[in-house]
């Protein structure tokens, strides 16, 4: 995906990560934004399903050619699926990273949490 | 594997069976049947699978390998925090006499009076260079003798009755440091940088507490700037009860103009292949002696190299001798005594250039920076590269490659890259991190003055080409063994030993 | 003006006014006028070449060398002979005189290398994922440990071998103290470790082959009993003998490292040579040290990378595998020639070559009066001998006959305090051996006829 792209049904954490909330569960990912930061990825490490992740903590990594970055969890919750294709093809989440390229999905253990995260605009302009 | 051209195959991609280079000496003994001396159930089912190749084909196989190199004896290698100086060739010869190459470590010390000689020697030397009175020779690197200092540090605390569980390193830290910091079981606190390319000292004020146990410093900095608030900076750490570490990359720029541990290091790291010449090797090896302070010096891995006058010794000869009695020692941090093929190399420099010769070696590695800066501005390259920190630097340069990726869409990697077509090595890029395209230039003091020019000559040209068009930078180097090389899909499915 | 530099008092002059300095000292105007040194360094004056070399010559006559003696030392390094064409290659400016390959378009001899001598680490040991070489061996089993520590950081303790090499063991109890792990010692019966008693604290398994006292470990029940607790197996291995022994990879070992002198190497009195460091397919994110990788260029053409690099301190920094910077690149580059000038066969032949000859010297040795093995084990190249009388004494008295038969263990095995370790490479014949059987001898009978006299 060449351009900057922040779709307006998702929320979005200051960590670049993005929530796609469906019901009491959540989809995540990382946005444009890191993805572009980061450059080709080469490396997605999947959590493994059943962990917990908690708001605000790392919960993962991917890595670049020549970076490292925590991906930090948007919400809480436990992971009930891993996006498995991602380490045989870490490279969609630069590709599609809204879509096929969500890292893991997760039951919220605290929907509430969703009223701290932003908007699309406001995570936007956060980034100039 | 991705198939290559016939002169670029491996040395396994040439092997045939049956073909060998070896001949084995003769059996001199008793052909007893192997199964007698060895039990089947402990012996491998087939021979390792090593390359089958005569020696002409070795031979050719590996000087063809060579020329795909680019090296320091052929061309400018102006990579900075690395020192890439002038490997002198008699450091060569003299490593490799018989009596320095084949000594066994474990002979026994009385027999090997010439190598602690010489490492005693070079101890007292190190020791007078960096303004600190004890030295160990044993780490293999420089990362190894951060290790060691932060063990020193760890050792000292604790005989002292301390717990402390965090180190601090400024932001612009070599990586090393603030995973050497791990490594040794403690916590990293970063400390900022303030505009002028100092160590923020009010945020070392905030940070340094009782719990903090050293402070790890390069100076002059990794920013080729040096610290001018060494002294409260010194006096803030040292406050808390804390050591303060030197980080030796740098030590080139300061070599009898000031040292140290007058500044209040209390351990310090050499890079003997920086400063003191051991050829890099493409990678290794290294050498990472330490020097310490008297209240660290207890603590120093062992064992030690002791000079023993004739009465300690027994006997009516002085001596020298490897001291293992030291029982508040860190213990050691590698096998027998050190990289002493480096220490013979490093004495020799150190005997060639005498105390007049180092301290030249320093100015000239300072003059030969800021001569190289004013070239560059010169030639109008700091109007896109401008220096992240303007003010004059010690031994190299930081400049900062974002205007011209912002005005001329190329970036410092397509800069480095397109420096390779000029038959120059670059310099090191996006180091340190805290600025923006970095790019961090180290002429060294071995290097002339004509070869500065034209280094200044050739990134001003780049920038002129890329004014006309991006796009050739963007996809140099041209005329080099390879090309621009796909790190990424490497990095996916990593292929790192020739397939069966 | 210095050896190795060229500024004359003309470019010193156009120089400054180039940058807009009066002097050279200005340069220096940082630096607070307190910490100026204000006096020259205490060293000697300059010297001119010749002089250098005549003084480092004079050093190198003080020590005696495997060139000078008869030598029998072994305990981790070895005397081995140097093909002529590692010197040859190893000294080439392009080997010699690079930095760490950062930009592959011109370091592809060092990378290239590097891939092959991977490849070749990895057919020794057997396991699938070797890196570009560590410093060198006994802190090659500090960094595994660390591998170890980092995969499982509930577990609180390493089992040692007491076979491991006792610079080893040293190592990793200097650094365990960091980590807050405990390093606890498994015995030796007959000279092969027995086999600890293991729980879920341990973290791994470590020991040697051969172990220090020569001995062929039996790996597999080791790494078995090991992988049962849960805890990882790290084998420090002798290269050479691997021509011949199951190799580490088979015998379900996780972790292979080893000093990689023997490879190719001078004995440069205990330095430079390398580590070499080998894991299973699982480890490959914890291994730490430059990976040489495959890549392919703009143009397609086969080009080689260093690889998995987010595991290292430069991009990883705190949370990296290793504070690890370098590898030894140039003593493995010197190892992978080596290794393909013995080729397949020729590291057969080598091994067995030493297996029969050092068969044949313990044989003889052990029926000397005084002299008796100080265990039974099978040995490749190395074993220990008890000796009937003080060690020290026995050792100056063939010194004086030119013969240095090997490494006393009272330093660190009291347990065998007139122990004697006897290597054997290549270099020492019939003949040599022959002649150590005889001096060895009458020095034991001496040796024995002055303490009997003594206690009479």
């Amino acid at each position: 995906m060449a351009e900057a792209n922040y779709p307006d049904d998702l929320l979005y954490h200051p960590e670049h990560d993005w929530a796609r909330v469906e019901g009491g569960e959540a989809t995540f990912g990382i946005t444009w934004y890191a993805q572009d930061a980061l450059g080709e990825l080469v490396f997605f490490d999947a959590p493994q399903v059943g962990a917990h992740v908690t708001k605000d903590e790392p919960y993962t990594e991917v890595e670049s050619v020549k970076a490292v970055s925590d991906v930090f969890a948007p919400l809480s919750g436990e992971i009930v699926a891993v996006n498995d294709a991602l380490s045989e093809k870490p490279e969609t989440i630069n590709e599609d990273p809204y879509g096929e390229g969500w890292l893991v999905r997760v039951r919220l253990s605290d929907p509430a949490e969703t009223e701290s995260l932003m908007d699309a605009q406001t995570y936007e302009a956060g980034l100039e | 594997m991705i198939g290559a051209a016939d002169d670029e195959l491996t040395i396994y991609e040439r092997s045939r069976p049956g073909r060998r280079a070896f001949v084995a000496p003769a059996l001199d003994v008793p052909e007893a049947p192997l199964d007698e001396l060895l039990p089947t159930s402990l012996r491998r089912a087939e021979p390792p699978r090593l390359p089958e190749v005569s020696e002409p084909e070795i031979v050719r196989h590996y000087n063809r390998l060579s020329k795909r190199n680019f090296d320091l004896d052929t061309g400018f290698y102006p990579l900075g925090s690395c020192t890439m100086k002038h490997n002198p060739k008699l450091h060569e010869r003299v490593a490799a006499l018989s009596g320095h190459a084949h000594l066994h470590p474990l002979q026994d010390p009385r027999r090997a009076q010439g190598a602690l000689e010489l490492m005693w020697r070079l101890q007292q030397a190190l020791a007078e260079i960096a303004g600190l009175p004890h030295v160990s020779l044993q780490p293999s690197a420089g990362s190894h003798g951060e290790l060691a200092g932060v063990l020193l540090t760890r050792a000292f605390h604790e005989d002292h009755g301390e717990v402390r569980t965090k180190v601090l390193t400024p932001d612009t830290a070599h990586g090393t440091n603030p995973a050497t910091v791990t490594m040794a079981g403690y916590e990293v606190v970063k400390v900022g940088t303030d505009a002028d390319g100092n160590v923020d000292l009010d945020d070392l004020r905030a940070k340094a507490d009782a719990e903090v146990a050293c402070l790890m410093l390069t100076n002059p900095s990794t920013l080729g700037l040096f610290e001018p608030g060494i002294e409260q900076i010194a006096e803030i750490v040292h406050g808390v009860g804390a050591t303060l570490y030197y980080d030796g990359a740098n030590l080139n720029a300061i070599m009898g103009v000031c040292r140290p541990g007058d500044m209040g290091f209390d351990i310090v790291h050499f890079n003997l292949h920086k400063t003191f010449t051991q050829p890099h090797g493409g990678g290794g090896p290294g050498s990472g002696p330490i020097a310490v302070a008297e209240r660290i010096a207890p603590y120093l891995p062992r064992p030690q190299v002791v000079g023993r006058d004739g009465a300690a010794n027994g006997g009516s000869e002085a001596g020298y001798d490897l001291d293992y009695d030291r029982p508040k020692s860190i213990g050691r941090l590698r096998g027998m005594h050190g990289n002493y093929g480096v220490f013979v190399r490093a004495y020799a420099y150190i005997r060639s250039l005498g105390a007049a010769g180092l301290r030249e070696v320093s100015e000239v590695a300072v003059l030969n920076a800021n001569y190289l800066l004013a070239r560059l501005r010169h030639e109008g390259v700091l109007e896109y590269l401008p220096s992240a920190y303007p003010r004059l630097c010690m031994h190299e340069f930081v400049l900062s490659g974002a205007p011209m990726k912002r005005e001329l869409q190329i970036r410092t990697l397509d800069l480095a890259k397109r420096l390779l077509d000029h038959g120059v090595h670059p310099p090191t890029v996006y180091f340190p991190l805290i600025v923006e395209e970095a790019l961090l230039i180290e002429p060294t003091e071995t290097e002339t003055r004509e070869t500065l020019d034209r280094f200044a000559a050739a990134v001003a040209e780049i920038l002129r080409e890329a004014r006309d068009d991006p796009s050739v930078a963007r996809s140099a180097p041209y005329r080099t063994p390879v090309r621009r090389l796909d790190e990424a899909a490497a990095s996916r499915r990593p292929v790192i030993r020739q397939p069966r | 003006m210095t050896h190795y530099t060229s500024v004359t008092d003309e470019d010193r002059r156009e120089m400054l006014a180039a940058i807009g300095v009066a002097s050279v000292e200005d340069l220096f105007a940082d630096i607070p006028a307190t910490l100026r040194l204000g006096r020259p360094l205490a060293l000697d004056p300059p010297r001119a070449e010749q002089e250098v070399f005549e003084e480092l010559r004079a050093l190198a006559a003080r020590n005696v060398s495997t060139d000078d003696e008869v030598s029998f030392l072994g305990a981790g390094m070895y005397d081995h002979y140097v093909p002529a064409l590692v010197d040859s290659i190893v000294s080439r400016s392009e080997f010699l005189t690079p930095y760490t390959p950062y930009q592959p378009e011109v370091s592809q001899g060092t990378l290239q290398a590097m891939f092959e001598y991977q490849t070749a680490i990895s057919e020794l040991t057997g396991l699938p994922i070797s890196n570009a070489s560590v410093y060198e061996g006994p802190s090659a089993v500090g960094a595994a440990g660390y591998v170890a520590k980092l995969s499982q950081p509930a577990r609180r303790r390493f089992v040692v071998s007491r076979g491991l090499h006792p610079h080893a063991r040293e190592v990793l109890r200097t650094l365990s103290h960091g980590w807050g792990m405990e390093v606890v010692e498994a015995p030796l019966r007959d000279g092969r470790t027995e086999l600890p008693r293991l729980d879920d604290e341990v973290s791994a398994v470590i020991l040697q082959q051969p172990n220090f006292l020569g001995a062929v470990e039996d790996v597999a029940p080791m790494a078995a009993a090991a992988r049962a607790a849960g805890a990882l197996t790290i084998c420090a291995c002798d290269p050479l003998p691997l021509a011949l022994l199951k190799p580490p990879g088979e015998t379900g070992v996780d972790i292979a490292v080893g000093e990689g002198q023997s490879l190719g190497n001078r004995l440069d009195f205990g330095g430079p040579s390398f580590g070499f460091f080998a894991v299973t397919e699982a480890l490959i994110r914890r291994i730490p040290g430059r990976i040489a990788g495959e890549a392919r260029d703009l143009e397609g053409r086969r080009g080689f990378v260093l690889t998995l690099q987010t595991r290292e301190q430069h991009i990883r920094r705190e949370k990296a595998t290793s504070n690890i910077c370098t590898a030894q690149a140039l003593n493995a580059l010197a190892a992978i020639v080596y290794l393909s000038w013995l080729g397949r066969r020729g590291i057969v032949e080598l091994a067995e070559l030493t297996l029969r000859r050092t068969a044949y010297a313990r044989r003889r040795l052990a029926e000397l009066k005084g002299v008796s093995l100080a265990h039974e084990q099978p040995v490749v190249r190395e074993f220990a001998l008890r000796l009937d009388a003080p060690v020290e004494r026995v050792l100056a008295r063939c010194r004086e006959q030119g013969v240095n038969p090997g490494y006393p263990l009272a330093r660190e095995y009291p347990e065998l305090s007139n122990g004697l370790l006897v290597a054997i490479t290549e270099r020492r014949a019939r003949a040599d051996i022959d002649r150590l059987v005889d001096v060895l001898g009458a020095a034991v009978l001496a040796e024995s006829a002055a303490k009997l006299g003594a206690a009479a």
